[in-house]
């Protein structure tokens, strides 16, 4: 991916650029707002991380602009303001997900992804597929192997997401803003017992896993290479 | 006090406009007192002369100028002393009256009146009366009174309503300046103590006289206000010596964690569990701020323009969902009990955490085997605002501290294994606070019984829809 970054923290910034350099992207880096509205409407980027609060031109305004310029980059924000009004407020400005600091570099890169792969234009699916595991979305139905295995409602949107984005890692918050619609984490860690009641379901007498859970970030969905 | 300030102080402007509305008030009095009394023993003057003129012109017309002069001569002779009359010939040669000579010293005034002063008996006097000319003006009557007598009363008069005047103002000034002074004094008191507590001493209070004045009023208040800000004061400090104290632990353990990575000749795998063990506790830290971000929004009132109407029983049903698996793998039987949609006005996001949090304490505290019941009361059989009740079979929590556990960063003795912040349920108060609801524990018998009951039937603006 060809991603953007503007943010003014220089130690914050490094980090980021090194992480997901690593991970594989293209980044440029913007230290305020001015240079980061210039670069992005310059270059065609898969999508943009823009801070709140930049020098000379606030991350709002950027995207305001952006958008006002016609430009549809998805824009991730980063802000230290990280309560509900204030994601609803990035969101009308135009933004396409919101992180709070301080966050987790593989919560960034798993939204990153989503968010690139949600703005490229995909049919609309009535079937999805991972392996041998199959979700018919009109049925509201899942088969593995032929076999049907019996979901809860709540659990086939838990799989239907996972699988949604199958390859990709997707965390505990991004889980639970998507199949939950709460923007908190709870005390204890319910996803987990959710996943692995799931993973009872789907993986249980089948040889080859399909959900694996990632260390330090969340759970993947992906049929064996 | 020095007297410029005393000049600039509100109370005594007050009090000075005081005496003088009283002073311009007696000034009216007196004057129409002066004028009522004064003015009509002049006017009974006047018109006694004004008859007898007429009486002598009746006189002059019917018998000529020789029958007038024998008038005059009679009533001269009959006179009192008080009545004064005169009639001259050309030459100014006196024909007849009780005046030697006619007066050099008259002065006439607009409505034709004169007045002089005469000498009769070696004694000067003062006279009021009127000059009518005969016969082309050649002869001339006067017909006069004495009023000596008259002015000297006026005087006296005049002198004693100067004097009562003076009086008054003088009464005026120093009831007007004790007053000043008295409600001065208060107020006085008042400053002295709110800048005794700016200098940092919060725990002075503002004298009551007990007079229930509202003086005593805004006394009370004051010191009312004064009380509120000393609690929130000494809150505030506990809450941050709370939070410098509960933050301290788990960076330490953060830092201790970092530092045997450091140190320790572990392979690499050990490394990195021990810098994930790290992160954990980093996370650990990261959520204990969230917690008292939120706690404190929710004070301050910052969501107070994100209320809407929110459905209790969904809100319920969704928690009771996410939670399922949690008490089914804990051997906890989690129940809802929500037979109809309960709709209170409030941020549902908030809404939910507080449930959610409600939840999550029950089972955390609640043995395998036990029960913990979700229930959704409209509150109208018990003639109550609506509420989320939360029951658990856990070990309950005593009377005396359950007060004590909606502070922040509480945990009873018996919980300090469990793992927790202390802050949920500090959290599920503070959202209660913010939607005017209240936060109730209970004893379950046994466990606990939780209710956050919001404000009873609130109107829901329909045009809003």
């Amino acid at each position: 991916m060809r991603l953007l970054l503007i943010e003014d923290d220089a130690t914050a910034a490094a980090y980021l650029v090194k992480g997901l350099r690593e991970s594989g992207h293209l980044v440029d880096h913007a230290g305020d707002g001015e240079d980061g509205l210039t670069l992005a409407l310059g270059g065609a980027y898969d999508a943009a991380v823009v801070d709140r609060m930049l020098p000379r031109m606030d991350g709002l305004s950027v995207v305001n602009r952006l958008r006002d310029a016609g430009n549809q980059t998805p824009v991730l924000f980063l802000s230290a303001l990280g309560e509900v009004d204030d994601k609803v407020r990035g969101l009308k400005a135009g933004g396409d997900d919101y992180l709070a600091k301080p966050f987790a570099f593989t919560e960034l890169l798993a939204r990153l992804e989503v968010l690139v792969r949600r703005h490229s234009p995909a049919a609309v699916q009535t079937r999805l597929a991972v392996g041998d595991l199959e979700l018919d979305l009109l049925s509201r139905t899942a088969t593995r192997n032929g076999q049907r295995i019996d979901l809860q409602p709540r659990e086939f949107l838990l799989l239907e997401y996972m699988m949604r984005h199958a390859g990709h890692v997707v965390t505990r918050t991004m889980l639970l803003e998507n199949v939950w619609e709460y923007h908190f984490d709870p005390q204890t860690n319910v996803i987990d017992v959710h996943m692995s009641r799931l993973r009872a379901k789907i993986d249980k007498n089948f040889e080859q896993p399909l959900l694996h859970t990632v260390r330090g970030a969340g759970y993947s969905l992906r049929a064996a290479s | 006090m020095r007297l410029l300030d005393l000049f600039r102080t509100a109370t005594f402007r007050l009090a000075l406009a005081y005496v003088l509305l009283f002073a311009a008030s007696v000034i009216f009095l007196l004057g129409f007192i002066y004028w009522r009394t004064a003015g009509f023993m002049t006017r009974q003057v006047d018109e006694t002369i004004a008859a007898e003129v007429q009486g002598l012109s009746e006189q002059y017309r019917r018998r000529g100028l020789l029958g007038l002069r024998q008038v005059v001569i009679e009533r001269a002779a009959a006179s009192s002393g008080s009545s004064l009359i005169l009639l001259t010939a050309p030459d100014g040669r006196s024909l007849g009256g009780n005046l030697a000579r006619w007066p050099a010293n008259a002065i006439v005034d607009e409505g034709g009146w004169i007045g002089f002063t005469f000498t009769r008996g070696g004694e000067q006097g003062l006279a009021r009366g009127r000059a009518i000319p005969l016969q082309g003006g050649l002869y001339r009557l006067l017909v006069a009174r004495d009023i000596s007598d008259l002015a000297l009363i006026e005087g006296t008069l005049r002198n004693t309503l100067l004097y009562a005047l003076g009086l008054t103002a003088l009464f005026g000034v120093i009831g007007g300046g004790l007053i000043a002074r008295t409600v001065l004094g208060r107020l006085n008191q008042i400053n002295q103590t709110s800048e005794e507590i700016m200098q940092g001493d919060l725990s002075r209070r503002i004298p009551i006289m007990g007079s229930g004045d509202e003086l005593d009023e805004l006394a009370k208040n004051l010191n009312a206000m004064l009380g509120q800000i000393e609690g929130l004061m000494t809150g505030m400090r506990e809450v941050a010596d709370n939070i410098a104290h509960d933050l301290r632990t788990p960076l330490n353990r953060l830092r201790n964690r970092l530092e045997g990575a450091m140190l320790a000749r572990d392979t690499p795998d050990d490394t990195k569990l021990a810098l994930e063990n790290a992160i954990e506790e980093a996370d650990g830290l990261i959520a204990t701020f969230n917690s008292l971000l939120l706690i404190a929004e929710a004070e301050s009132g910052a969501h107070r323009n994100t209320m809407e109407e929110v459905d209790l029983r969904s809100i319920a049903r969704d928690v009771v969902d996410l939670y399922e698996p949690v008490a089914e793998e804990r051997g906890i039987a989690l129940t809802l009990s929500a037979p109809e949609a309960v709709r209170v006005r409030g941020n549902p996001s908030l809404v939910a955490r507080a449930a959610a949090n409600l939840v999550d304490n029950a089972l955390k505290y609640t043995p395998t085997g036990g029960k913990v019941g979700v229930q959704i009361d409209p509150g109208y059989l018990r003639n109550d605002g609506p509420s989320i009740i939360v029951r658990d079979s856990g070990p309950g929590i005593p009377a005396p501290d359950r007060a004590r556990v909606l502070d922040r960063f509480v945990r009873l003795e018996r919980s300090r294994n469990t793992p927790g912040s202390g802050l949920g349920l500090s959290l599920v108060a503070a959202v209660a606070r913010m939607h005017g609801a209240a936060l109730e524990l209970a004893d379950n018998q046994p466990g606990l019984a939780a209710r956050l009951v919001f404000p009873k039937a609130l109107p829901i603006p329909q045009a809003a829809q």
